[in-house]
């Protein structure tokens, strides 16, 4: 393999092993937050129990999310210093800002965590509002460097290098409004999804006491209102797309005639070479009017550009399909719980549905990862869109076979190790329950 | 000139980062140091010591590394790409440690109420502190050498790879170890024996990073001669006052005065790190690149600038509450 696949193959990795901590990191400390201040204001033992536990697991959550994020910081420059040369002084405030944020959500995770027993109840409670705060500023602060790569604005460049800068134009190009609000809901759209899946999982294996029943409602709230947000961003997204990078919408959609009144393609497998999508649930005019609101609208597709131009038709079009089809199903199971919990005003645990929220964890994230594919997969061959090729930016150093193979082992073994040490913490929270904790289910 | 000038703050406030993190962070690394050659019949205080010490902070003490590299890409852009080009084997080395270290040190204190010992993760905390401040060392001997070009290709052994080198990365961990040491003596003030242990580890840091500092700095009049005549030119006073706090911080240790110790041994680290910043002013990557040479254009410095005063009214007082609460007059509490 030769450099710039590499150095995208060890960035993916790292990027998409870092986005699962860093959107727990956004969205676990709010639920922190509401859970302490439930148990604060009702005196209620079981909120509080619920707060700490969820502390203990967010603790090893938030390390892995620092380290894999230093990883981050240190491969934009080891695996890219061609772009890093280019475009660190544009980019470089809301890098800085989202360190500053970091740097806040660090400092008071401290206090939350170590401090239960150092600050009263109510000091303790308000350490968790930066930490909810600066947890959702990283993440808008670090999507706008992202949604710079995709709409490059603020500068003026003469033979390659940056003469002027308008940082401010750059942190708010185009593309930051739909692609940081987008993140931002998604963020705690798989928070409320991952945890409500763990604790359909307790009720499953029977372990339903006073904990379950707060927090499953509790993540659902949020799972759903999230979902919600996300696809209409989502939404917003996807016409904007269509705009600002036509081929990426050309190839999420699978659209290779430039046709009037295009059909939406549903499923489907894009052929590059014959140019066309075949196996595709085509309904009539519906992208164009989705795209436009007029149905006979004429949306360019990626015959209108040179093929040098393309993304890999196939992985953006089947990411985008999958995060659309799993993002309305997670929606849908989201109101459905909902929806049965108005009807018996109880919150309902019905197996069927238990076992569907256990799937719509990892749904979620699956969801949120191929997000970030449309988004990757899709800006290429360009890592600065229009502006500066992939290839040309990758570093020429000669180690980065076993510097992928390194970085493989270790983000398993940290995932592993994780995954362990969660359920172990979860079993053992359960043997040193209180009383309160496990009183016997309605 | 006010351009110069912004370039050269921006600069000087890198240099405070990188000080803050040598100090804050290398405490930490020294503190896992201690941890793998926890001994005697206090093994297991000894490390919950290091864990109480280190669990409350070291995860704000290791976000000064990504204020250095943030600030760094973002007014110096050239610079930092040059650096990872040149030194990427070192950086990604260390860069696998400090990736190891935070993971390993979370599993073992989080993880330990859950699973007990885990084995493999405790060698691993201790191994992945002496290695990521080494290579993190190694990267800075060969900067501060001025074996880092514009043009240096893809040579993975290029300019860190001497016997200058390989001395800062023995000093960088014997001072992190030293300073952990002096630092773990305040906190175990309540326990005299437990003290004692990390007293005993403070001497014996303090000969091998003396040692150490005496041969690198005959190395480097011998082999680094960029370096010696920065050290010994502007530089001087400072590295005069970075050597006279050796025998103050030695003589604090056996007087059992940890809290002098402490500062007298942050101190060395310190005016090091400023003797060789002010010695090779207008320098920040000799010999290719200077402060003006490199730095991004007026309005990122500004904006930058900016940035990190409002930053530093949201950060400061924060700091100074997460320190208050957790190393204040009764740490062990």
């Amino acid at each position: 393999m030769d450099n710039v696949v590499l150095s995208r193959a060890i960035m993916g990795t790292s990027l998409g092993f870092h986005i699962v901590f860093a959107v727990l990191g956004v969205g676990m400390p709010l639920l922190m937050f509401v859970a302490e201040g439930i148990g604060l204001w009702r005196h209620d033992a079981a909120w509080l129990a619920l707060a700490r536990r969820w502390a203990k697991a967010f603790a090893l959550i938030f390390a892995i999310g620092a380290v894999s994020g230093t990883a981050l910081s240190f491969e934009l420059g080891l695996l890219w210093p061609g772009f890093m040369a280019f475009s660190g002084s544009i980019i470089g405030l809301p890098f800085s800002a989202e360190g500053f944020a970091f740097f806040i959500e660090a400092i008071f995770l401290g206090l939350y965590l170590y401090g239960w027993e150092r600050l009263s109840p109510l000091a303790h409670w308000l350490t968790g509002i930066p930490i909810a705060i600066s947890g959702a500023a990283s993440s808008l602060f670090v999507v706008m460097t992202n949604a710079w790569m995709n709409s490059p604005t603020g500068y003026v460049a003469s033979g390659g290098r940056v003469i002027r800068v308008d940082p401010l134009a750059a942190a708010f190009n185009r593309s930051t409004p739909t692609e940081d609000v987008h993140m931002l809901v998604s963020a705690y759209l798989v928070t409320g999804f991952a945890v409500a899946a763990v604790y359909a999982a307790g009720f499953l294996r029977g372990h339903g006491d006073a904990l379950h029943r707060r927090a499953l409602p509790l993540a659902m709230a949020m799972a759903v209102v999230a979902s919600g947000l996300a696809g209409i961003t989502g939404d917003t997204s996807s016409r904007f797309v269509a705009g600002e990078q036509p081929i990426k919408f050309a190839a999420q959609e699978g659209l290779f005639p430039t046709t009037k009144g295009a059909p939406l393609a549903i499923g489907g497998v894009p052929l590059p070479d014959q140019h066309r999508t075949v196996l595709a649930i085509e309904i009539p005019n519906l992208l164009s009017l989705l795209t436009t609101g007029d149905p006979n609208a004429t949306i360019k597709g990626l015959d209108a550009f040179p093929q040098d131009l393309w993304p890999n038709v196939l992985i953006v079009h089947f990411s985008y399909q999958l995060m659309v089809g799993l993002g309305l199903a997670l929606g849908f199971c989201g109101l459905l719980y909902w929806f049965l919990a108005a009807r018996r005003r109880a919150p309902p645990i019905d197996r069927w549905l238990l076992l569907a929220l256990v799937a719509a964890g990892p749904a979620s994230v699956v969801t949120m990862e191929t997000g970030w594919f449309v988004t990757e997969f899709g800006r290429q061959p360009w890592i600065i869109y229009g502006v500066m090729r992939t290839s040309a930016a990758a570093t020429t150093t000669p180690a980065l076979g076993p510097t992928f193979a390194i970085f493989l082992l270790v983000y398993l073994g940290l995932g592993l190790t994780l995954a362990r040490l969660l359920l172990r913490l979860a079993q053992r929270e359960r043997q040193n329950a209180t009383p309160i904790d496990t009183a016997p289910r309605r | 000139m006010t351009d110069l000038t912004l370039a050269d703050g921006v600069a000087g406030i890198l240099l405070l980062a990188l000080t803050a993190y040598a100090v804050l962070a290398g405490a930490d690394f020294g503190g896992g140091v201690w941890d793998l050659f926890a001994a005697g019949p206090r093994v297991r205080a000894q490390r919950t010591a290091i864990a109480a010490a280190m669990g409350p902070v070291w995860e704000a003490n290791h976000v000064w590394l990504i204020f250095l590299l943030v600030g760094l890409f973002t007014a110096f852009p050239t610079v930092f790409a040059a650096l990872s080009v040149a030194l990427y084997l070192p950086f990604t080395i260390a860069l696998l440690g400090i990736i190891l270290r935070g993971a390993a040190f979370t599993f073992q204190t989080h993880g330990y109420e859950a699973a007990g010992e885990l084995a493999p993760w405790g060698a691993a905390f201790g191994a992945a502190s002496i290695i990521a401040p080494a290579f993190l060392g190694a990267a800075l001997a060969a900067v501060a050498a001025g074996s880092v070009h514009a043009t240096s290709g893809p040579n993975v052994t290029t300019g860190w790879v001497s016997w200058l080198a390989a001395d800062l990365a023995l000093l960088a961990v014997a001072l992190c170890a030293y300073l952990a040491a002096t630092f773990l003596m305040v906190e175990t003030e309540g326990d005299p024996p437990l003290q004692a242990d990390f007293r005993r580890r403070a001497f014996g840091a303090a000969i091998v990073s003396g040692v150490l500092a005496l041969i690198g700095l005959v190395l480097a009049w011998r082999q680094a001669p960029l370096l010696w005549s920065e050290l010994t030119g502007r530089g001087i006073w400072l590295l005069l006052i970075a050597l006279i706090n050796g025998p103050i911080a030695a003589f604090a240790v056996w007087r059992r005065s940890p809290r002098v110790a402490r500062v007298a041994v942050a101190a060395q680290i310190v005016f090091v790190l400023w003797a060789w910043a002010v010695g090779q002013w207008p320098a920040l990557v000799p010999p290719d690149f200077t402060i003006h040479g490199s730095a991004a254009p007026e309005t990122t410095l500004l904006a930058l600038t900016v940035t990190i005063a409002a930053g530093m009214v949201v950060l400061a007082p924060s700091l100074w509450l997460l320190f208050r609460v957790f190393k204040g007059r009764n740490p062990a509490a």
